[in-house]
């Protein structure tokens, strides 16, 4: 049944090391992902938000942006495509980001570093290829470079910082977003302080030659434990993080998304760069007078999830639909993202959801529903 | 005990009553259990009717009732502690109780050896 489940998956650089460390394994985006391991999906929840979870996410894309004209030509063609402030953007600091296309809607999320010489990219599994179509297009001034030689791995969780300094003194220093370049073992190991999950923890880079030794050298550290893709899922919706193809995608738009934090407010009306990003009409002016929806938290009374695809309904009728939900450990409880009708977006707002032929109650909440423990 | 092809166990217990759970299998590959809804006590139910909502962290799935019967009685401690599936699947897990005409039923069903067979 496996066998005919995975054909055609690609499979990650350390796959052998996920099975012999007992991975389930399971399809994400075109890959074999490690989905979790031994102990479940709870309790790798639970060992993130406590302790340290290694993920492995070299399903991402890495592409390397290499201007022929030097940085700021670079920053200012990136700021083209996306609504982020690149050019306010320090060297050494990393910035999310969102591509937008030209009707406003969102065609990745991606997180970008400013380095002295080029701008590097982590996108989604899922959109790296049309994404570096795009960027080919949209940059003639520039080199673009799939990194396919490096592995990315994600630390997560209070006691991240304690086991990568072990391995990497220095990086105990850095702040929420900061990226910074180290040696290990004479590899050059990349490595930000951010992540998905909500907790402190850092994205590591790593060439595929030293990246075996770097994973078992981390779970050798105290604290430290593999968790898989379903416990990187549960963690992201506590922290009220977007999953794209899921939680946004080209019919939605940053504004709707909740995600007007990542336009730059040098970017928006009246900012000295305003506009100049595809969609910037629509998106500027939802800025200012409001989108007709909105994405927002949905807390289900009881126990039973609501789950991607359910219908949320008012009194009259329907106003909207669950894009990501399931169970939250860290509450213990049922939790949702939904995208709801602007009249019904407020928190504290009682709608039901219809699931599995029942009407269900759940309240609108503000996100996220685990704050998060960023070192800032 | 006895098994189904959905992968339930059937207890005999008493007169003409037969006590449902899943297997340790099925327990595992559902992953952690967070929601279970219990059918009613003396509903009457038909072999194949779903009975049982489950809500892992991966997935909804339903427990069909493996025969005729009427439910007399349910785990009510699953409801508030549904991970009680995953600990102890065989035992403390189990889902509800059916009383049925007659306890010949089970001579349909799979022995533990054919189970391993069916699962291997």
């Amino acid at each position: 049944m496996n066998a005919t489940a995975t054909q055609g998956l690609r499979h990650l650089p350390l796959d052998g090391l996920h099975r012999s460390l007992g991975a389930r394994m399971g399809p994400f985006a075109g890959w074999d992902m490690p989905l979790h391991y031994g102990d479940g999906v709870i309790a790798e929840h639970e060992q993130t938000r406590s302790a340290a979870s290694l993920f492995d996410v070299s399903h991402m894309g890495q592409v390397i942006l290499r201007p022929h004209h030097g940085m700021e030509r670079l920053r200012a063609a990136m700021e083209g495509l996306t609504p982020a402030d690149l050019c306010g953007l320090p060297e050494g600091r990393q910035r999310y980001a969102l591509l937008t296309d030209d009707a406003g809607g969102i065609l990745d999320d991606l997180m970008i570093t400013a380095r002295p010489d080029h701008l590097f990219l982590v996108v989604n599994a899922a959109t790296r290829n049309a994404d570096i179509a795009h960027l080919s297009d949209a940059l003639p001034g520039a080199d673009i470079e799939e990194i396919t030689d490096r592995a990315l791995f994600a630390l997560q969780g209070p006691q991240s910082a304690a086991a990568l300094s072990a391995l990497l003194p220095g990086i105990e220093a850095m702040r929420f977003m900061d990226a910074a370049s180290f040696r290990w073992h004479d590899c050059e190991i990349w490595v930000s302080r951010s992540g998905y999950t909500g907790e402190d923890g850092f994205e590591i880079s790593v060439p595929l030659a030293a990246a075996e030794s770097l994973a078992l050298a981390l779970l050798s550290q105290p604290g430290v434990k593999p968790a898989g893709l379903a416990a990187r899922d549960s963690l992201r919706l506590e922290a009220g993080l977007c999953l794209y193809g899921q939680d946004i995608d080209r019919s939605t738009s940053p504004v709707e998304a909740a995600l007007e934090w990542s336009i730059g407010r040098s970017r928006r009306a009246g900012g000295p760069r305003h506009g100049g990003f595809p969609g910037a009409d629509r998106i500027l002016r939802q800025l200012e007078i409001g989108p007709r929806r909105r994405r927002v938290g949905l807390r289900p009374e009881g126990r039973q999830p609501m789950r991607a695809g359910t219908p949320v309904l008012a009194e009259a009728g329907p106003i909207g639909r669950v894009t990501s939900g399931g169970f939250g450990p860290t509450l213990g409880a049922p939790i949702a993202m939904a995208y709801v009708d602007i009249a019904f977006a407020s928190p504290g707002t009682r709608l039901t959801g219809e699931v599995r032929g029942k009407t269900l109650p759940a309240t609108v909440c503000s996100l996220p529903f685990v704050p998060p423990s960023f070192k800032r | 005990m006895k098994f189904t092809e959905d992968h339930e166990w059937l207890r005999p217990e008493g007169e003409n009553v037969i006590v449902v759970g899943i297997t340790e299998h099925a327990a595992k590959e559902l992953g952690d259990i967070v929601f279970v809804e219990l059918p009613e006590v003396e509903a009457m139910v038909a072999a194949g009717d779903e009975v049982v909502v489950i809500e892992s962290v991966k997935a909804a799935s339903d427990i069909l009732a493996p025969v005729d019967g009427e439910i007399v009685e349910v785990n009510q401690k699953l409801t508030e502690n549904p991970g009680l599936i995953n600990e102890d699947p065989l035992g403390a897990g189990w889902f509800f109780k059916i009383r049925v005409d007659d306890l010949a039923v089970l001579d349909g069903f799979m022995d533990e050896d054919e189970y391993q067979d069916m699962i291997a």
